[in-house]
């Protein structure tokens, strides 16, 4: 090429891109950063905490939660029990999707009827829900397959999409992978929330502008939201040091210290919801990783409360977690309903005693056994994991760590083969509700019930049992806390499980900017202001 | 020459189908994808359905023909963490992967060869001997290493160049580029120097060998007793001859660059194939993963057999000795 012609294209470009770059100085940008994607525009893709609260800047439910978690209206206005097995819930008026078409009680019907469908992700949370019929335009009547008191709890998390728009993208079903179908809603939204999609380039940056028309009382003062990916942690830290970005949501333990002696920049911690704990494998006969053979040493409560006295949770808390973690003898965190401080003493560390009570047992020198570890899953699992191992040396059992990926550890542990002996786990009540955590993790496994599917080292009480039956049922709230005080008692004096501690979130932040921090680990933008 | 086209032909889709193969096998022994794919409170009985519409059930005979007969179409399926066609998501992030690979491409040539001639000319020189230690850096320092250290320097302390990301993008077609914008260029200066730095240090270093090779030989002799400027010999003679292995190492290292950005990609948070192939490990999205490895594979055969055909048609000798080599 003529290398004088080359000089001028040359020249266009950079004065293409110098255009491209200026302009837009003023606009209040709110830019963040995270290590992963939402993984879909569609809020029923899948029930993980970041999707849910990344897509609930686009799209409301009928109940949304506010500042403490508390359930406040959204879509719907008010609700009430008209019968015991009948929640009615009047909608707002005068709503309006993004797309113009106003919101009524068809819309809801029709996002029942899509989150049942499969490919959607969230039908769990309809379990005791038998149908949804519409009244008038504004009022439908949730049906229940027997009482429910804490039904409005359990819809928070189900986003309502807008009947019109998914039947002319042909969205009326949830993208669902193995049917090799891409749908419209994926990558595209119309909900009736604070924010409106303006760009979207999966893993590189989404662009959120407000909703001009939004029915709420608009607490942020925004005009644009970028949202970046940044995987690697340490060019995260690095782009909120150099200015590029404002906030990162997910903050490497490591940087906290770093960000906190850094001028201009702020470090935001708060207890999650979710419950870090180690379980122990007490349904098998004999042990699938143990040197004890013939028999189950884990059946033995003395040996259970040995391993508890053995391991130190204040040295985790304080050395492995760096004091980002908040120490818990419950299976649930503050925040759940449920929760009382009251019984959230843990039992002391003893090593003397541990000691005495394996031998006790018949294990005066203790025995080997397996564990399982996530090691990309909970802030420091692994490294927790292997304080665990040097703390149980101490009574003489010998712990052979196996630490993996989520993918294949998940695999390992979870149902259908709960191929574990010792494990590490971590929970949040999806309900923010007691009685999931104790569905889930307490209750007896019973896979046709749906009951105990992740109470991986099958925990059996069937006093606990009934307690859970009776806590789904009873609809007098004071009745209902002291029936889930009971049942968690029972668990924890029965050392069914060792909980270990609840992880802190750590945001950071530049100092201009102001976020809201909720235990759920949600990040609402409607309450981020940038000065 | 047709028959040793053929053999090549032949031995590249033998290659490919052993790929295929350990490609197929991460189906079987990474994790478990439906717990990726699925939250907490699915049901049992929703996990089997699942495991069973996605054909995980079937025996390892009939999935592995299943994924040789697609992946021969150019079809790997569906992400199981995006839910899009895997042969799309490549489309989309290969431009960024190439056009990272190829500026990183120049910048080791444009920078190495110059530094080769140099060094391999003044060897004992303070300046040659200096580059000589620096370029040592080049091997030894792991990439990411070297990744943080420049956004360290430039993005945080110096705040000169963006420290992640492509910067604005403009769509041609298909092909989306990084390249029609000032940012563009200041988003793509530290990945592609990252991604450089090694490859550059072996075009010098090889350069320098080859150099002082060819400066032994009784032509450059000549050539000097004649009385033929230092420049027309070194350059005119010398170098000349020293390019026939470096274009063929630089060829085979441009597969090595396109495979190796991975690194670079995840510290630079570059959205290209490397970067995808990194998120697709760490979420079991084996769809991606296998597509990936064919992929990379692919480009390794492809260019091989271009080197060696190119061999064949440049050099005459390496003809016979192959042809009889092969016994063809």
């Amino acid at each position: 090429m003529d290398k004088r012609l080359l000089g001028a294209a040359l020249a266009a470009v950079v004065a293409i891109g110098l255009a491209a770059s200026g302009g837009a100085a003023q606009a209040k940008v709110f830019r963040w950063a995270n290590d992963g994607d939402v993984n879909s525009m569609d809020p029923y893709a899948r029930n993980e905490t970041f999707l849910l609260t990344f897509d609930a800047n686009m799209y409301e439910p009928l109940v949304g939660r506010d500042r403490s978690l508390k359930v406040e209206p959204a879509l719907a206005t008010e609700w009430k029990q008209t019968d015991p097995n009948v929640w009615r819930f009047k909608l707002r008026q005068g709503v309006k999707f993004h797309d113009g078409t106003p919101f009524t009680a068809d819309d809801v019907i029709f996002s029942y009827q899509r989150v049942l469908m499969p490919g959607s992700n969230l039908s769990g949370n309809f379990a005791t829900v038998k149908e949804i019929k519409k009244v008038d335009d504004f009022t439908v009547d949730v049906v229940t397959k027997s009482p429910d008191p804490i039904l409005p709890e359990e819809l928070t998390s189900w986003a309502i999409l807008s009947k019109a728009w998914c039947e002319k993208n042909n969205a009326v079903k949830p993208a669902d992978i193995t049917k090799n179908e891409e749908s419209f809603a994926t990558r595209n939204e119309n909900g009736t929330g604070p924010f409106i999609l303006k760009e979207r380039q999966p893993d590189v940056k989404t662009v959120l502008v407000p909703n001009p028309n939004w029915w709420g009382k608009k607490e942020h003062n925004l005009d644009e939201v970028v949202f970046s990916i940044i995987k690697d942690p340490l060019t995260r830290v690095s782009a909120l040091l150099s200015g590029e970005i404002d906030m990162i949501y997910n903050t490497p333990p490591e940087a906290t210290d770093k960000i906190k002696a850094t001028k201009g920049l702020k470090l935001l911690q708060k207890a999650e919801l979710r419950t870090i704990y180690l379980g122990l494998d007490q349904s098998r006969d004999e042990l699938l990783e143990s040197s004890v053979k013939g028999k189950n040493p884990l059946k033995d409560v003395r040996v259970r409360k040995a391993f508890y006295e053995a391991i130190d949770e204040t040295a985790i808390a304080q050395k492995v977690m760096r004091g980002f973690a908040q120490p818990t003898a419950l299976l649930i965190g503050a925040g759940v309903n449920g929760f009382d401080e009251s019984i959230n003493k843990r039992f002391p560390v003893n090593v003397a005693d541990a000691k005495k009570l394996m031998a006790e047992a018949g294990y005066p020198t203790g025995f080997e056994i397996g564990m399982d570890c996530p090691n990309d899953r909970y802030v420091n699992d692994e490294q927790i994991c292997q304080a665990v191992v040097a703390m149980l040396a101490r009574i003489g059992v010998k712990v052979n760590l196996l630490a993996q990926p989520r993918a294949k550890f998940f695999a390992k542990v979870n149902e259908p083969a709960y191929n574990t002996s010792f494990f590490l786990l971590g929970w949040t009540p999806q309900t923010y509700d007691a009685h999931n955590a104790l569905l889930s993790l307490a209750a007896t496994r019973n896979r046709e019930k749906g009951t105990g599917i992740f109470n991986n080292g099958g925990y059996a009480d069937p006093k606990v049992d009934e307690l859970v039956t009776q806590i789904q049922g009873e609809l007098d709230q004071a009745k209902r806390n002291k029936l889930i005080v009971q049942a968690l008692t029972l668990v924890k004096d029965d050392f069914g499980y060792i909980p270990l501690h609840q992880q802190q979130v750590v945001w950071a932040t530049r100092d201009t900017v102001n976020v809201v921090q909720l235990p759920d680990n949600y990040f609402p933008l409607r309450y981020v202001t940038v000065k | 020459m047709i028959a040793f086209i053929i053999h090549r032909l032949v031995q590249s889709v033998a290659v490919m189908l052993v790929v295929a193969l350990i490609a197929f096998a991460l189906f079987n022994f990474v994790g478990d994808p439906i717990n990726n794919m699925v939250g907490q409170d699915t049901t049992a009985i929703q996990r089997d359905q699942l495991r069973a519409d996605l054909g995980l059930n079937d025996s390892v005979v009939v999935q592995f023909a299943r994924f040789v007969g697609h992946a021969a179409r150019g079809q790997f399926g569906l992400s199981y963490e995006q839910a899009r066609p895997v042969s799309q998501l490549i489309l989309e992030k290969m431009p960024a992967t190439l056009e990272l690979s190829l500026i990183a491409a120049a910048m080791a040539l444009l920078a190495g060869l110059p530094m080769g001639v140099y060094t391999g000319l003044h060897r004992e020189g303070f300046i040659a001997r200096t580059m000589m230690a620096v370029s040592l850096i080049g091997v030894s320092l792991p990439t990411f290493l070297i990744g943080i250290l420049l956004i360290l320097i430039f993005a945080v302390v110096l705040g000169w160049l963006p420290s992640y990301g492509r910067g604005p993008v403009v769509q041609l077609g298909w092909w989306s580029t990084g390249l029609l914008s000032v940012d563009g260029w200041r988003a793509v200066i530290l990945p592609a120097i990252t991604l450089a730095l090694f490859q550059m240090t072996l075009i010098m270093r090889l350069v320098r060998a080859e150099m002082l090779e060819v400066l032994r030989t009784d032509y450059i002799k000549f050539a000097r007793a004649r009385g033929l400027p230092n420049r027309v010999v070194n350059f005119g003679h010398a170098l000349k001859n020293t390019m026939v292995p470096v274009i063929t190492i630089t060829g085979l290292q441009l597969g090595s660059i396109i495979a190796f950005s991975i690194i670079t990609e995840s510290v630079f948070q570059w959205p290209g194939m490397g970067l995808m192939f990194i998120q697709a490990v760490s979420f079991a999205d084996i769809p991606v993963m296998s597509a990936y490895l064919v992929l990379i594979a692919l480009f390794f055969v492809v260019i091989n057999l271009v080197v060696d055909l190119l061999y064949y048609v440049v050099d005459p000798r390496l003809r016979i000795n192959r042809d009889a080599a092969h016994g063809n």
